[in-house]
């Protein structure tokens, strides 16, 4: 008896140290690569890291961050009217119809498609018709990745706004489009942010879909979205790879890994506190 | 009496011009709004219809010219007009199968960490930490790969490493790379079982171990593997996190260790100054990874809605 005893808290005693063994591990990984970026990414960054435009050698990072800001910023305009649009569709009027679960189900799958597909589409029916690369392409590939975000956030948080809040206000003679619109906008307002900023977070370190769009530029290109576009993923891109021979560089791509990983995180931390604020109030 | 009652009820219900307008006004918003939101909704289905056919035609070239050589042979020459896309598909395979045996363990080890054993004050930051590292962006776990990652293999164990780039090396980063993604998920739905089925598995006398054996993992499995293979199919798309330590070798080597190529690295390295069939030919391969991934999520997406049906 006792031994069946002893051999089950001896298993247990295993398992339990091999599971904190596995956080202990994973979170070692993570503070290492963390830790790397804090140290090569702060030793390069100085004012000329955001003011001076990339150059073969030396220069700075100013003109990919202006570049990557214009993009993801129009991206998640032009995403969040189709997500919200569509995410209001799927929870307020598809609901359980079939075309609903198809255009879910399609949704989720988008969500997670691999982005360099995303790229390779927006290269077929835009940059080759119109011969070039150009910020549209950028952001039209951005804007395909951030959508089902959208949409699925949107659908998620409609789906949490009680339903007696809508029959009260359709009680009260309130049409439709201004129960949605008032109603049910209000009540997952804090829902919809989150799922916006959280797409955003998401586009802005994407590389993979701006290798054939946008492409990479070291000029300075104020709002010129039909020539190529500078962003920073690309310039973090090509000097580790192509550029990697001067030293220089590689210390420019770490300083913009930092300001990339810390401008994605801070957008997250953005998002949960106003998903938690809501929460609670 | 009567007579006039009904009088007063007629004038009650009978609406003024201006309210009729009111009304029609709104039914007309009312079907404009259903409308557009519905249209937005078909832009989803017409993306993934546009997506699959701009890739069939514009791959069909190769596909058509090669034939099944594109899929059987193995040496991939731009040059001559050889597409074999075996290497790239053995790369892509190899890095993700490595990936998930890395991860699988490790990120349930997590989870179990978090959902069972960690102080309750602990529980909320680390579980968020998790949540925050998912999201960095993968093009720092290939520059980590190539920075440190890939040297110090190289130095420490020459002879598994002899470049410290390779497929088993990108394997490794992309498992670092989907470990939070996979433990945030298994951790989620963890927490969708209810506590009352634990506290009674823990009244039953039954340790930490057994409770997560026998009445957690039963009830979550569907989701735990739903979870898993959305891990897959991240790291089977991955390019970024890829291409800096894959070694992007186009020789075909059948090792785990040597250096390699995948689907994704491939078309991220040569798609640039591509042209003609070369072109198709990465086009088709992009077509080729979009229908596994589809796949993959497919069942990854039906398995976790099981799960989400019953959450709370």
């Amino acid at each position: 008896m006792n031994s069946v005893y002893q051999r089950r808290r001896i298993i247990n005693r295993m398992v339990m140290t091999l599971c904190v063994a596995a956080a202990a591990f994973g979170i070692l990984w993570l503070l290492m690569i963390l830790g790397t970026l804090m140290f090569k990414g702060a030793a390069a960054l100085s004012p000329d890291v955001f003011l001076e435009r990339t150059k073969m050698s030396g220069g700075g990072l100013g003109n990919a961050i202006l570049g990557s800001l214009i993009m993801t910023a129009l991206a998640t305009v032009v995403g969040t009217v189709i997500g919200v649009a569509a995410g209001t569709w799927l929870a307020e009027y598809g609901t359980k119809s079939r075309l609903a679960s198809t255009v879910r189900f399609i949704n989720d799958v988008l969500l997670s498609a691999p982005s360099i597909i995303i790229g390779l589409f927006v290269y077929a029916v835009m940059v080759l018709p119109m011969g070039h690369f150009s910020g549209w392409a950028g952001v039209a590939a951005l804007a395909v990745i951030i959508i089902p975000v959208v949409i699925r956030a949107t659908e998620d948080m409609l789906k949490l706004v009680p339903n007696t809040l809508r029959e009260a206000a359709s009680a009260l003679g309130a049409h439709r489009w201004w129960v949605v619109t008032k109603v049910c906008y209000g009540g997952a307002r804090a829902g919809i942010i989150t799922g916006i900023l959280l797409g955003c977070a998401r586009v802005s370190g994407e590389t993979a879909p701006l290798l054939f769009t946008s492409l990479n530029s070291n000029q300075w290109n104020f709002f010129d979205m039909d020539s190529e576009m500078p962003n920073l993923p690309m310039t973090l891109y090509q000097n580790m790879t192509i550029n990697s021979f001067i030293p220089r560089q590689v210390e420019l791509a770490w300083a913009g890994a930092l300001i990339l990983t810390a401008a994605v995180l801070a957008l997250n931390i953005i998002a949960r506190i106003i998903s938690s604020r809501r929460s609670k109030g | 009496m009567k007579n006039s009652a009904t009088a007063d009820n007629r004038h009650l219900l009978r609406a003024s011009s201006g309210e009729l307008k009111a009304l029609k006004r709104n039914g007309m918003i009312d079907r404009l709004f259903e409308r557009s939101t519905l249209f937005f909704a078909l832009v989803v289905l017409v993306l993934l219809g546009s997506i699959m056919a701009s890739l069939v035609m514009s791959g069909w070239p190769a596909l058509s010219t090669l034939g099944l050589d594109f899929f059987t042979t193995d040496r991939w020459a731009a040059n001559v007009e050889k597409f074999g896309a075996l290497p790239a598909i053995y790369g892509t395979i190899v890095t993700s199968v490595v990936a998930v045996v890395i991860a699988v363990p490790v990120s349930l080890g997590i989870a179990i960490f978090l959902t069972e054993q960690c102080p309750m004050v602990l529980r909320r930051p680390l579980g968020t930490t998790v949540e925050l590292l998912a999201g960095v962006p993968s093009i720092i776990y290939g520059m980590w790969g190539v920075e440190v990652l890939a040297p110090f293999l190289q130095s420490y164990f020459p002879t598994i490493f002899p470049a410290g780039t390779g497929l088993a090396t990108a394997g490794l980063i992309l498992a670092v790379m989907i470990i939070p993604f996979i433990t945030a998920i298994t951790r989620d739905v963890m927490l969708t079982v209810p506590s009352m089925m634990r506290e009674s598995a823990y009244g039953l006398g039954c340790t930490t171990w057994e409770v997560v054996r026998s009445v957690v993992f039963p009830s979550v499995r569907g989701g735990m593997v739903g979870g898993v293979i959305l891990g897959l199919g991240r790291a089977l798309g991955e390019t970024m996190a890829v291409t800096f330590v894959i070694g992007n070798n186009l020789f075909f080597s059948p090792t785990l260790t040597g250096q390699g190529t995948s689907i994704a690295a491939l078309i991220a390295n040569q798609f640039p100054e591509a042209d003609g069939l070369q072109r198709s030919a990465l086009l088709a391969l992009g077509l080729m990874l979009f229908v596994i991934t589809f796949i993959v999520l497919a069942i990854a997406r039906y398995m976790l809605n099981r799960i989400e049906r019953r959450a709370p």
